[in-house]
């Protein structure tokens, strides 16, 4: 199982770089895996995507689609996008914690 | 899963493809051979085949399910591969797909198709799909560190991803005016605009599921855009076939039997010969073409030329198949983009509103009926939109009782 390290942290994920047990998930793992995802510094923009991602997914077991990400944070797409580069699906569901998505975001 | 003594890779670092080779049998092009010539460039071909090989004797894929992999600011154009066996086959072990996006009509220069090969020789397996099913030019097999190098020589030689995921998907398009006479609208042009106006939502998945268009400039269809594009615009005309009857009389003498090859052939038998002319009742035409096909000397397309639109075709997935059903059965030739871009803008709205997750958009429309959803993107019912209106039993018709009121 690939592992991904950080400041000696070290965490179990899959080949792309999702955390394998989401329940592990802490803020730290955030901040930790921003980097991966070419996010300097994660700000408040980020974290209400980030939480929004989380809540939903410990709600309904899964991913949120994407324009509803949209809706309940008030950010467009293309801002979504400056915010996390590789993506609401790639970039902000990693950060969250999630497993990998299989469809929508 | 794998059986390490399956002795699928010997020594001499080419495969052995037992079962695939059956596959190189008979008149047929074979993508093994294919893959075949590829061997002693990058490996990727030869651990592809000793992968596939493996597949055909356990009877399972060996590729695992999903992958999620790309390139900064973009959602969609790459698909993540990841093998079960990379083990004993490490050149396929991460081997991403990358769609590209191709130019309308697929025209490249000889020297286009060798900058893309150097690219993918140097950043990827060098084995390509040309095309894909989807359009695009599909790039075989590379790891997730190269893609970003990939993505941005790319670029520099002109070329983007495609679409990918519950994104618009790359919009393809038939030769059109470039290559052929029937063309009624210039399809590659539409298609080029159509890409342009939609990058957004082609690079930034953001629909309940994939969204083709598809663009074939007359009724033959050349991108078979009826069977598989969501959104299938497809040339037409509105006036009548465009008759030369000393060009008939040509074919007739040459030895072509018109009422029996081109009359009695037609759908709807539209047309007859007497010997000395051919009539056609252009009221029953249906556009099948098969006269025009037939006869391209003596007949063509009429001049009011344009496009019929038609919505909701599908490969079965979660449902069975669909072909696309007529949504408008006529748009004139210079109208096309724009009455497109308003439609495709009402029929998202619609599909986001009422769509579920991986709902196509022609399931939603079985789901909810027609009638609702001309409702809801603003369109009235035309008798266009029925195929076969007397094959359906449960279909009743009372034509008199509103005359009588």
């Amino acid at each position: 199982m690939p592992t991904f390290e950080v400041e000696g942290k070290k965490y179990d994920v899959d080949e792309d770089g999702f955390l394998q047990e989401p329940d592990l998930w802490t803020e730290d793992v955030a901040k930790d895996f921003a980097k991966s995802e070419s996010i300097d510094a994660l700000t408040d923009g980020h974290w209400k995507v980030i939480n929004y991602i989380r809540n939903y997914y410990l709600q309904f077991g899964i991913a949120p689609m994407v324009r509803k990400v949209c809706k309940e944070t008030g950010y467009k797409l293309s801002e979504i996008y400056q915010l996390f580069p590789s993506g609401p699906a790639k970039g902000a569901c990693k950060l969250a914690g999630l497993p990998k998505p299989t469809g929508c975001v | 899963m794998a059986d390490a003594d399956e002795g699928v890779k010997p020594a001499n670092g080419k495969p052995e493809t037992k079962l695939l080779d059956e596959l190189e049998k008979g008149p047929w092009p074979s993508f093994v051979t294919e893959i075949k010539s590829a061997q002693g460039v990058t490996g990727g071909a030869e651990d592809l085949l000793g992968q596939l090989e493996l597949s055909y004797e356990d009877k399972v894929s060996h590729w695992k399910h999903g992958g999620l992999v790309g390139v900064l600011g973009y959602g969609g154009g790459v698909i993540g591969r990841y093998s079960d066996v990379g083990e004993q086959f490490p050149k396929v072990a991460h081997f991403h797909t990358l769609r590209v996006n191709q130019p309308a009509g697929w025209f490249y220069t000889s020297e286009a198709l060798r900058t893309i090969s150097d690219i993918w020789e140097r950043h990827g397996s060098g084995l390509t799909n040309m095309h894909g099913s989807t359009g695009d030019m599909i790039l075989l097999g590379t790891t997730t560190d190269h893609l970003e190098a990939t993505f941005q020589e790319l670029t520099h030689a002109g070329f983007d991803l495609g679409g990918s995921g519950s994104a618009v998907r790359t919009p393809s398009c038939c030769v059109g005016m470039a290559r052929c006479e029937w063309a009624c609208f210039d399809a590659m042009k539409l298609c080029y605009d159509l890409t342009m106006a939609y990058q957004d939502e082609l690079h930034r998945p953001a629909l309940p599921y994939k969204f083709k268009i598809k663009c074939s400039a007359c009724p033959n269809d050349c991108v078979a855009a009826i069977a598989r594009a969501d959104l299938s615009v497809i040339g037409t005309w509105k006036d009548d076939i465009r008759i030369d009857q000393a060009e008939v009389a040509n074919y007739a003498t040459a030895g072509v039997d018109i009422q029996k090859d081109i009359c009695a052939n037609c759908p709807t038998r539209c047309m007859d010969w007497n010997g000395k002319e051919l009539n056609i009742k252009n009221r029953d035409c249906v556009r099948c073409m098969h006269c025009i096909n037939a006869m391209p000397k003596a007949l063509r397309p009429g001049v009011e030329k344009g496009a019929v639109i038609l919505i909701g075709a599908k490969a079965p997935i979660l449902q069975g198949a669909l072909l696309s059903s007529v949504l408008i059965p006529f748009v004139a030739a210079d109208e096309l983009l724009d009455t497109l871009k308003e439609l495709i803008q009402r029929i998202w709205d619609f599909w986001d509103e009422y769509g579920t997750n991986r709902e196509r958009i022609g399931e939603l429309i079985q789901r909810v009926g027609l009638a609702a959803f001309l409702d809801g993107i603003g369109l009235d019912p035309a008798p266009e939109m029925v195929s076969a209106p007397r094959d359906n039993p449960y279909i009743y018709y009372q034509p008199a009782k509103e005359d009588e009121a």
